[in-house]
């Protein structure tokens, strides 16, 4: 009889893998008992890998101008090299539900987009105290403010300092109001995106919660995207 | 009107999406075949419900699956399917 947990990992490892040709030949070769076919599958791999991140360079190069182009190429190198251990440690989580280099595409544009995020921000203080506070100083009614609207900022406000912890208050103000990337917060913080993300929504559950303690409707979709 | 535009996506950040949502990890696993959904036309948040979700609520996740939407259109159509 098997226990749950090696049902389970069965259940992960032991499927066949579907998907279409290209993908099949991808793994073949990258599992290959041959040497040589193993190797130069591996390269090709890497090839692939590093046009994803450059792609994903180039597309942040603006936002990170005091980047030079060599250090550019030297983050989309770096960003490929750890895409290829992180595919090659997963292959066997790779089930064929999409195509295996659209599978092997996402590992790059995710090494490149954090390391490009923190790069951006390697000189840069991230203030984990509610520095941002004057983005919600003054939420309250103003002329260029209807009324719910200023309700609905002034409650947010109020929870947020009153019913979050130092904790979930400290990610919700980096994250939403002063603009930190949840990696970089990750980095300084010694987490994971993952975790910070759970605060995050936490954080958001429980103000949701005290605005509709309080009558208000937090579910802003009528207000429309179209304004 | 801009005031209350600015008001309103910071409440929306501050807030966050109002249904279930994915976590980051599950949205990582699942990105490669939602986006591929999407391009193909079909109907992705139906087969990967909560996606939409965590991509309006996570900024990061957000990035990465336009990343990857970009790289595959620049790829054009695939081959074999």
């Amino acid at each position: 009889m098997l226990t749950a947990a090696e049902t389970l990992a069965m259940s992960v490892t032991d499927r066949p893998v579907t998907g279409d040709a290209e993908s099949r030949a991808w793994l073949r070769a990258l599992r290959s008992a041959d040497e040589h076919t193993r190797e130069e599958a591996v390269a090709r791999l890497h090839a692939l890998l590093l046009r994803a991140a450059r792609f994903e360079v180039r597309r942040r190069a603006a936002g990170a101008r005091h980047v030079a182009g060599p250090q550019l190429d030297d983050l989309a190198q770096q960003s490929a090299d750890d895409a290829l251990v992180a595919v090659l440690a997963k292959l066997d989580r790779y089930r064929g539900a999409s195509r295996f280099t659209t599978w092997v595409y996402k590992f790059a544009l995710l090494e490149a987009g954090v390391k490009m995020r923190r790069r951006a921000w390697q000189d840069r203080e991230v203030a984990l105290e509610p520095a941002g506070w004057p983005v919600l100083a003054d939420p309250g009614p103003s002329p260029s403010r209807d009324a719910l609207m200023g309700e609905l900022l002034a409650a947010v406000a109020d929870a947020i300092a009153g019913e979050l912890t130092a904790h979930q208050r400290a990610v919700l103000v980096a994250i939403t109001i002063n603009g930190v990337p949840i990696d970089v917060l990750a980095e300084r913080m010694g987490t994971t995106r993952g975790a910070l993300y759970k605060t995050l929504h936490d954080a958001r559950r429980r103000l949701r919660a005290c605005l509709a303690a309080r009558g208000l409707d937090p579910d802003l979709d009528h207000r429309g995207s179209s304004e | 009107m801009s005031d209350d535009r600015d008001d309103l996506r910071r409440l929306r950040g501050l807030l966050g999406p109002a249904g279930p949502e994915l976590t980051c990890e599950a949205c990582f696993d699942e990105l490669d075949r939602y986006v591929e959904l999407e391009l193909a036309g079909a109907d992705a948040e139906a087969a990967v419900p909560g996606m939409g979700a965590h991509l309006e609520g996570c900024p990061a996740c957000h990035e990465d699956h336009a990343s990857l939407r970009a790289l595959l259109e620049d790829d054009g159509p695939p081959r074999d399917r």
